[in-house]
């Protein structure tokens, strides 16, 4: 199905003409094409936060995988962090990084997650706005409207790249969840349109070429790891471009290289299980004990 | 597409095309079997029969069929409610060829009253379907709107018929298609529509003379 292109430069430069800030861009302008009340919108995203806030804590049990290669990990962490005075990953990216693995987690046991964009990244959009929520006080008013913003970013790069692993790889999943992340922080945080920008620009430009190849063709290896790469990548970008530090290439760009990147990469990266870390000589011995055959 | 595809669907995991997809596949077929069903053989093809009990997508097919949505925390013990309600399934690998999507299925389904159904499709991506599909016609919808399927003769004046009934009934054709085995001989209407269909509008269109069937499919969650 082709999209119409969208343009995050063109929202961001209407945002700035118009001095509304980007989330109440992004807010107005959602509600127009769905055709509902700004509260409508953000009461549906409110109820996506149940469903997040209950894939953290079912993860965070520690439940074992569909194919038995993850799980536990979340919980491993936070044990951790739990036991130390300080963290080289500090209270916040620590607590991120955490709940991505939680949700990842819980999805590859069958657990009710929000696909954010995707199943596969579901980890990380919950991980970014809890750890807002418990470190930053954020409200689940204000957190209803990052994810309209983090909704929005995505749908731009829908239209110009793809969010399905099978189309662009990993890139496309992790890469476009940690961008949406970290433009819906940077917009919660106080920044400028321009700011949201920048942030998603140099999310993607740090994830470029990031492929899909799961082992034994499951969301298990190396996804649920990823989940937790992406938020570390999503809050190094937000920070970055909060402290005003500019990317060269324009934001529309870099989604089209995304798009051009995906294109390139070869058909046995784009989650067919064919390549990359999936036929190293363990990740094919694991498939062939959890199928009981080679793929 | 809308934010809310983006930010979802709700859905148990781990994978939007394997396991909400197959949920949906199992919904439609059901509906077009349109009676709950009492056996399903279920043939798997390419990354469907590979990796699928890995994804739980054997699981998620049997849901569907049971009308479960994408986001039941069921889902997992599918098959022990399947055997609780008398429905029996098999699963088995097919080779559609090197032309069908790799998340493809086929469905042979039985009622409990005895009417069956074959039903294909697959699982295209981010959960969303296309069936391909139905009792040997060779189709295509995606079950996203509230949708018609007639088997009729195929004659001068059964779309106008058809097309004529709706619109009277105040129900807006989305997208239309007609699908045929030979010229002259039974045919098939897929209309997507934008209103909801309700029974007296099946049964307005089932009354019309060259219409031999007439399912319904609610658009899926």
């Amino acid at each position: 199905m082709a999209l119409a292109k969208l343009s995050l430069e063109e929202w961001i430069q209407a945002a700035a003409e118009q001095a509304v800030s980007f989330t109440d861009f992004c807010v107005d302008f959602q509600r127009r094409e769905l055709d509902l009340t700004a509260e409508e919108v953000l009461a549906r995203m409110e109820a996506m936060f149940a469903v997040m806030e209950e894939s953290i804590a079912v993860g965070l049990k520690g439940p074992r995988s569909k194919g038995g290669l993850v799980g536990g990990d979340g919980q491993k962490l936070q044990r951790y962090l739990a036991g130390k005075q300080q963290s080289m990953l500090g209270d916040f990216i620590g607590k991120a990084v955490v709940y991505s693995m939680a949700v990842g987690e819980a999805n590859a046991a069958m657990g009710r997650i929000v696909a954010a964009p995707t199943a596969g990244s579901s980890g990380v959009l919950p991980a970014v706005l809890f750890a807002l929520k418990e470190e930053y006080g954020v409200n689940s008013h204000d957190l209803a409207k990052a994810l309209v913003v983090a909704g929005a970013i995505g749908m731009v790069i829908a239209s110009r790249a793809s969010l399905a692993g099978a189309a662009g790889g990993c890139q496309a999943e992790c890469g476009s969840a940690g961008a949406m992340a970290a433009g819906a922080m940077v917009a919660l945080l106080g920044g400028t349109p321009a700011q949201v920008g920048n942030a998603v620009a140099i999310t993607i430009k740090n994830m470029l070429g990031l492929v899909c190849d799961p082992v034994a063709g499951l969301v298990e290896v190396p996804c649920v790891k990823r989940n937790a790469g992406a938020v570390a990548q999503a809050i190094v970008a937000a920070e970055m471009a909060l402290a005003g530090i500019e990317s060269v290439i324009p934001v529309d760009e870099v989604i089209d290289a995304m798009e051009s990147v995906g294109q390139s990469m070869h058909c046995s990266l784009k989650e067919t299980a064919q390549g990359g870390l999936a036929v190293t000589p363990t990740a094919l011995a694991l498939t062939e004990k959890i199928f009981g055959k080679k793929l | 597409m809308n934010i809310f595809d983006i930010i979802g669907p709700v859905m148990v995991g781990p994978s939007s095309s394997h396991t909400a997809g197959a949920v949906r596949l199992g919904n439609v077929a059901c509906a077009i079997l349109g009676e709950p069903v009492a056996e399903a053989v279920i043939g798997l093809h390419g990354s469907f029969a590979q990796t699928g009990r890995g994804h739980g997508t054997d699981l998620a097919l049997v849901a569907g069929l049971m009308g479960w949505t994408t986001d039941d925390l069921r889902i997992p013990q599918a098959f022990a409610y399947a055997q609780e309600m008398g429905l029996k399934y098999s699963f088995k690998t097919i080779n559609a060829g090197e032309a069908a999507h790799p998340n493809f299925v086929k469905f042979h389904l039985t009622g409990r009253k005895g009417s069956e159904s074959q039903v294909a499709g697959a699982s295209v991506g981010g959960g969303r379907v296309v069936i391909s599909e139905v009792d040997g016609f060779s189709l295509e919808f995606t079950g996203e709107f509230p949708t018609i399927l007639t088997l009729h003769e195929d004659r001068p004046g059964a779309v106008a018929e058809v097309t004529g009934i709706l619109s009277k009934r105040g129900v807006n054709i989305a997208q239309m298609r007609v699908f045929r085995r030979n010229k002259g001989g039974l045919a098939s209407m897929v209309l997507e529509t934008d209103q909801p269909v309700d029974d007296s509008d099946i049964a307005a269109v089932a009354g019309l003379p060259m219409i031999r069937a007439v399912r319904r499919i609610n658009a899926i969650s």
